[in-house]
């Protein structure tokens, strides 16, 4: 019998600060940087940052659950401050 | 009276912390009229020099320097360096040039993902430019640094064509003047921490000569990044 080989899936971490928390760099990058140069369609930028995760795991339901208990359990953010978006 | 023979703008940034060094550097010179001023004023244009000085800019957000380019002081500054006029970056200055597209390269994190503060040597590696003509080729001068962006980059064809064109003016070396692995403290291509542009009026450096102008203030009684501002201040 074959062992199925493991797939690697590259999952995108996206931590931010929390809706309502202050985010001093995305306003500062909206304020004086973004808004000031004609942009006018541009209402708000929230800044964060990005981990692209590359996990072994039989399929893409599984490879985000690992990286997201590896986000929970190894505090990659902190839940008091920020908010987490997983995607595969 | 004396007569004013040079009038230099110090620009400050929201965030520079090195403009008054820079601005008392400069003031050590007869003749020399050095004025802080605030990035916003129109008259940054009416100067016979520009000093972006080192420390931060709009927090450093998105990238060293990436904001402050944008900003309407730098397309006063970028006119003026058409001009011809003398346009020098220290450390953040050189940043926000770099990212302004008036000098060649980048400047990535240091290789240790640490900010480096430490006294350094550099060699001369160009003494024809405005901002070199006081020094000797292969000269070894003592500066600090003190950074965390400052690992300057550049492809082998750029620098190929950097180095052709006499735009190096600053590599990281040893005591004796060998640029070797050790004795680049951040990681840059080629050891590389100083560059000009083509024209040879706009030049920038990670190190800071600013805060190498008084014997009483450096460990090894170095007063090198006189040397820098003399050889400007020459050329106005």
């Amino acid at each position: 019998m074959f062992m199925q080989r493991p797939k690697v899936f590259t999952v995108k971490v996206v931590v931010s600060n929390r809706e309502g928390a202050s985010d001093p760099e995305g306003q500062t990058i909206f304020r004086d940087l973004v808004s000031k140069s004609g942009f006018k369609q541009v209402i708000g930028i929230r800044s964060g940052k990005f981990l692209g995760v590359s996990v072994e795991a039989p399929d893409s339901t599984s490879a985000k659950q690992i990286v997201m208990r590896m986000c929970d359990e190894l505090r990659i953010y902190n839940p008091a401050a920020h908010s987490v978006t997983v995607e595969v | 009276m004396t007569r004013i023979r040079a009038q230099v703008a110090v620009v400050k940034f929201p965030g520079s912390n090195c403009d008054l060094d820079a601005v008392s550097a400069l003031r050590k010179f007869r003749n020399v009229k050095a004025d802080l001023v605030w990035h916003e004023e129109p008259s940054i244009s009416r100067y016979d020099a520009i000093v972006l000085p080192g420390g931060f800019s709009f927090g450093d957000y998105l990238r060293a320097g990436a904001i402050a380019a944008r900003s309407p002081a730098l397309e006063r500054i970028a006119r003026s360096a058409e001009q011809g006029l003398p346009v020098l970056g220290i450390c953040n200055g050189f940043q926000i040039l770099i990212e302004g597209g008036l000098l060649p390269g980048s400047l990535l994190r240091n290789t240790s993902l640490r900010f480096v503060c430490r006294w350094v040597t550099i060699r001369v590696e160009n003494d024809s430019t405005m901002f070199t003509r006081k020094m000797k080729r292969g000269q070894v001068l003592r500066l600090p640094i003190a950074h965390n962006e400052g690992r300057f980059y550049t492809s082998e064809d750029e620098l190929r064509r950097m180095s052709d064109a006499g735009q190096v003016l600053f590599r990281y070396c040893d005591e004796k003047g060998r640029s070797t692995a050790s004795s680049n403290p951040t990681g840059t291509t080629s050891n590389i921490t100083g560059v000009c542009n083509r024209a040879g009026n706009v030049a920038g450096l990670m190190p800071h000569p600013e805060r190498a102008t008084e014997p009483i203030l450096s460990p090894s009684g170095s007063s090198d990044g006189s040397l820098l501002f003399k050889s400007m201040l020459e050329c106005i």
